[in-house]
């Protein structure tokens, strides 16, 4: 039958975790293909959160979600630098207001160092405020391995990666079928397409109940919890050098409302944690944009409303129910009635940091059942592209010299130029959405909101690239930017 | 590294005056740098008329404004370098600009911010819901809709009534689209009432006082907005939220003095504003750094930010001369008349005095300072007339901004725009003030090209 293929693994989601098993499955001979239902990558959890790269004390030792932060904060570093990602190692700060959460950061204390994490100290009122004097506090917990990332660029660059290595990617596929064949493996349909293969990876996130169960496993049930964020318009340096979290409350959903500087040089504020219904209801809320501007400013009382350049959600995709809060271990497992399929369930937070860990697993388990040889041209690393803004004067020189477009601001806040844009539109996954060129090159991000280079970016895109004006999305297919020519 | 006695950064209508400026009161080298490929700031996508009444003396479309204005600047010898970005300004007045040709560093003897100001985003105000595509500051929609040609829908609201959502309201219109509605929280609107008159009430397009978007709906793009009655402090009272379904929200909710720079440099800003502080002399607290026009305090008339980039600059140049500095022009000057017209009252708009004049039910002219007044009410009373500005699309299917040769019938500006919209016009340059297509309505108007 035509449009059918064949694969030894099928991975299904295109968030961290899927990519991060792309990206390792292509160090071996095997073939591998991606599905995603969105049009581009990261769409889900895995770009909106929080950014940070977690220590791993919050969890239970011995549990998955605690060996396997610890493990990918350890080795995050190196890996940013062969994707040529931003990554920094801030520090974070807990913040005790009262002696009950003195009492609780030390029990994090030894809960860290029995999974592993490094470096753990409790410090006074007088230490917390010679390191950070902007902050409320009676005392805090330091973890100086934390650090923030780029999610988005961080996904963007393992699927980039991966496919450079082999993998294939199937963007706007969403997955409608899965049949288990009489002679094993399964025959998969994802966007009108059937894709033959022994392996499915089960990475879709807040769907990876309902993938589980259309392969007939239906045990499973993930919780959407929203979490809002604000963020802030660009700070100086020393505005807010590293995370402060307030300290964990039982039977919540998440780590609670903490501020984060990005690696752009804003801060993010949030995040909420509130179980909805609907998986796919990522709007803001009045009630809670105003009380997480509250719990945040009860960390940093400086802090003020005209910051605020914008707003986004995150669904995490949780096990335990509401009422109940908190977390439930990692699944990753390839089930025993369902040989063959591989599932990831209930991948939330510390599911980007330990990422890299997890794909590990998920080579482990399908290696128990398939040799995999090793490849020899397997290249672990992945160029992005050059930063004008990163540069100083002599190297955006240098720049400028080898392409004039690099000398053409197209993103007055954020500084991103015709160059970048031009490289993000034309990225290996073949995306072409607005948000697809936001994220890759960081344009329209700033305190303008695109009110400036959106016009210039939709030119280019309309005529230099050749799409008409109702072919340029903000997201999806259902979200077009503009209605045509106007004459 | 080259060296300039005043250095101009922006150029718009403050920047240009301030570059003239400065060379007629003695500066030998003044330099320019604006960032767009053609100087005139944000006049280049005001294809409206309302300019110039003050510093003209004639009514002028926002794009003949910025040629005049730009002439006057290279008439007076300033070198511009457009397509410069300024990317660094430092006390000691070292200027960075980055072009497609490189980064280029200058030494200025005295500088003039007139960095203009942006439109207060979505973000910004922080109005809940889903983030759909078709929500749009209105001066973006501006630049996408006479600049790009490209439409940014159909069913329309508008949050704000400040002038640039007055005048898109009226825009869109003329273009097709449907105007549903423009809201306004507070009990007055924000934007000027020559414009409340000619861009919502010619075309009754309803305005919604003390109410606001209190949400957004759709998933991709955005299918409608809810509207709720608010109270004097902006508050919503419950109960009276209501949807209406639209496919686009324009955003006119404020302007913001655009002040990185000035501050990489260090120049004290007002908390409150964000606007640069000055003196009477219009210099900054950095001396030899000068500001003038919307980045120093929004402005309602681009003539006003003309009037005071003038005196920006002729204090730069006094400055490097080592001369004393002269007073600005007063601000009392700019307080136009804001907010909603009288019933039967207009607005003359023939002269910057800009008289009410109304009409008794006896047929005399009440209000006005000239005969010209009396003649525009009568006119106004009998059949009102206006000046139709728009665009034609070229063969290349760019777009040139035209205005007729006179006023047309109001009530039929909305018949004559779209028999424009089919119409194309050869590609190439065609001067400012030339004919472009000969009496096209059969009325004995031409349009003229306003470029």
């Amino acid at each position: 039958m035509a449009g059918e293929k064949r694969y030894d693994v099928l991975i299904i989601g295109g968030g961290a975790v899927g990519c991060a098993v792309a990206r390792e499955l292509g160090r071996y001979h095997c073939s591998v293909a991606l599905v995603e239902r969105c049009a581009d990558v990261a769409a889900g959890a895995s770009g909106r959160n929080s950014a940070v790269v977690h220590a791993g004390f919050n969890n239970p030792p011995g549990s998955l979600m605690a060996q396997m932060c610890v493990e990918g904060n350890q080795g995050f570093a190196a890996l940013c630098q062969e994707l040529d990602v931003p990554y920094k190692k801030t520090g974070k700060l807990l913040l005790a207001l009262d002696l009950g959460d003195m009492a609780t950061l030390l029990r994090l204390q030894t809960q860290g160092e029995r999974s592993g994490c490094r470096g753990l100290e409790l410090l006074g009122e007088e230490e917390l405020h010679a390191l950070l004097p902007q902050v409320e506090g009676i005392g805090a917990m330091h973890s100086p391995e934390t650090g923030i990332c780029d999610p988005f660029l961080y996904t963007v660059a393992l699927a980039e990666n991966a496919l450079a290595n082999g993998a294939e990617f199937f963007l706007k596929h969403p997955v409608t079928a899965i049949q288990r064949q009489p002679e094993g493996g399964f025959a998969v349909t994802a966007g009108g397409k059937v894709f033959h293969t022994r392996f499915v990876v089960n990475c879709a996130g807040l769907s990876s109940a309902q993938v589980a169960a259309l392969a007939g496993v239906e045990r499973y049930r993930i919780y959407p919890c929203r979490g809002q964020y604000f963020i802030l318009d660009q700070v100086p340096k020393d505005y807010l050098p590293m995370p402060v979290y307030p300290v964990p409350k039982e039977g919540e959903g998440g780590l609670g409302v903490h501020l984060t500087p990005t690696v752009h040089g804003n801060v993010l504020l949030g995040p909420s944690a509130e179980y909805i219904d609907d998986p796919e209801d990522t709007a803001s809320t009045k009630e809670i944009l105003d009380q997480l501007f509250q719990q945040a400013q009860q960390l940093l009382p400086s802090l003020e409303r005209g910051q605020i350049i914008g707003a986004y959600c995150g669904l995490r995709p949780k096990q335990t129910p509401p009422g109940k809060g908190g977390y439930r271990d990692f699944v990753i497992r390839e089930e025993a009635d369902c040989r063959g399929l591989i599932n990831l369930i209930g991948i939330e937070s510390p599911g980007l940091t330990a990422s890299l860990p997890i794909a590990r697993g998920v080579v482990g388990l399908i290696g128990q059942s398939m040799p995999l040889a090793e490849k020899e041209d397997f290249d672990p690393t992945r160029r992005g592209i050059p930063r004008f803004r990163e540069k100083n004067a002599q190297g955006q020189a240098v720049l400028i010299a080898r392409d004039p477009d690099y000398g053409e601001i197209f993103c007055r806040c954020q500084k991103v130029t015709k160059a970048e844009i031009r490289q993000a539109i034309e990225n290996p996954l073949g995306v072409r959405t607005l948000s697809g060129i936001k994220y890759r090159a960081w344009a329209t991000t700033g305190r303008c909101s695109g009110g400036y280079c959106l016009p210039k970016i939709a030119q280019l895109l309309t005529s230099e690239y050749g799409l008409a004006p109702e072919e340029l999305f903000y997201r999806e297919e259902n979200s077009p930017l503009l209605t045509g020519r106007v004459k | 590294m080259e060296r300039y006695d005043v250095v101009v950064i922006g150029g718009g209508p403050g920047g240009l005056a301030a570059a003239k400026g400065a060379r007629e009161a003695g500066a030998e080298k003044v330099l320019l740098l604006e960032r767009d490929s053609q100087a005139g700031g944000i006049l280049n996508q005001c294809i409206h008329d309302g300019f110039g009444l003050h510093r003209y003396k004639t009514m002028l479309t926002g794009t003949e404004y910025a040629l005049l204005a730009r002439s006057e600047a290279y008439a007076a010898g300033v070198k511009v370098r457009t397509g410069a970005m300024v990317t660094g300004l430092t006390r000691s007045r070292i200027v960075t600009a980055v072009t497609r040709g490189g980064v280029f560093t200058y030494m200025a003897g005295a500088v003039v911010l007139a960095t203009g100001c942006r439109e207060r985003t979505r973000g910004a105000i922080a109005i809940p819901g889903s983030r759909p595509a078709g929500v749009y500051t209105a001066g973006t929609a501006q630049n996408l809709v006479n600049c790009k040609n490209l439409m940014i829908g159909k069913r329309v609201v508008i949050l704000g009534s400040g002038d640039i959502g007055l005048i898109m309201a009226r825009r869109l219109t003329l273009e097709g689209a449907q105007v549903l509605a423009v809201v306004e929280a507070r009990e007055a609107p924000g934007g000027l009432e020559r414009n409340v008159t000619q861009c919502l009430n010619d075309f009754k397009i309803p305005l919604y006082l003390r109410s606001t978007a209190t949400k957004l709906f759709g998933t991709g793009r955005l299918t409608g907005v809810e509207l709720s009655t608010v109270d004097e402090k902006g508050q919503p009272f419950p109960g009276t939220a209501r949807r209406v379904d639209c496919d686009t929200l324009l955003l006119s909710v404020g302007l913001i003095p655009e002040n990185e720079l000035a501050s990489l440099a260090g120049v004290a800003l007002d908390p409150l504003t964000n606007g640069v502080q000055t003196d009477d002399y219009l210099q900054t607290s950095i001396p030899g750094i000068f500001s003038c026009g919307n980045c120093r305090r929004v402005m309602d008339l681009a003539d006003f930010v003309s009037a005071q980039g003038q005196a920006a600059g002729v204090n730069a140049a006094r400055f490097v001369q080592k001369r004393s500095l002269c007073l600005m022009p007063a601000e009392s000057s700019d307080a136009m008349a804001k907010g909603m017209p009288k019933a039967g009252q207009f607005t003359c708009v023939l002269c910057p005095r800009g008289c009410r004049v109304r009409t008794t039910i006896l047929g005399h002219v009440k209000g006005n300072r000239c005969e010209k007044g009396a003649a525009y009410a009568r006119q106004e009373a009998k059949e009102p007339k206006r000046v139709l500005t728009t665009t034609l699309k070229r063969g290349d299917g760019t777009l040139l901004a035209v205005k007729s040769s006179a006023p047309v019938p109001r009530d039929r500006l909305r018949e004559f725009a779209a028999r424009l919209q089919t119409m194309t016009i050869p590609a190439g340059s065609i001067a400012c003030g030339a004919v472009v297509l000969a009496d096209p309505f059969g009325i004995g108007v031409d349009m003229v090209a306003a470029q």
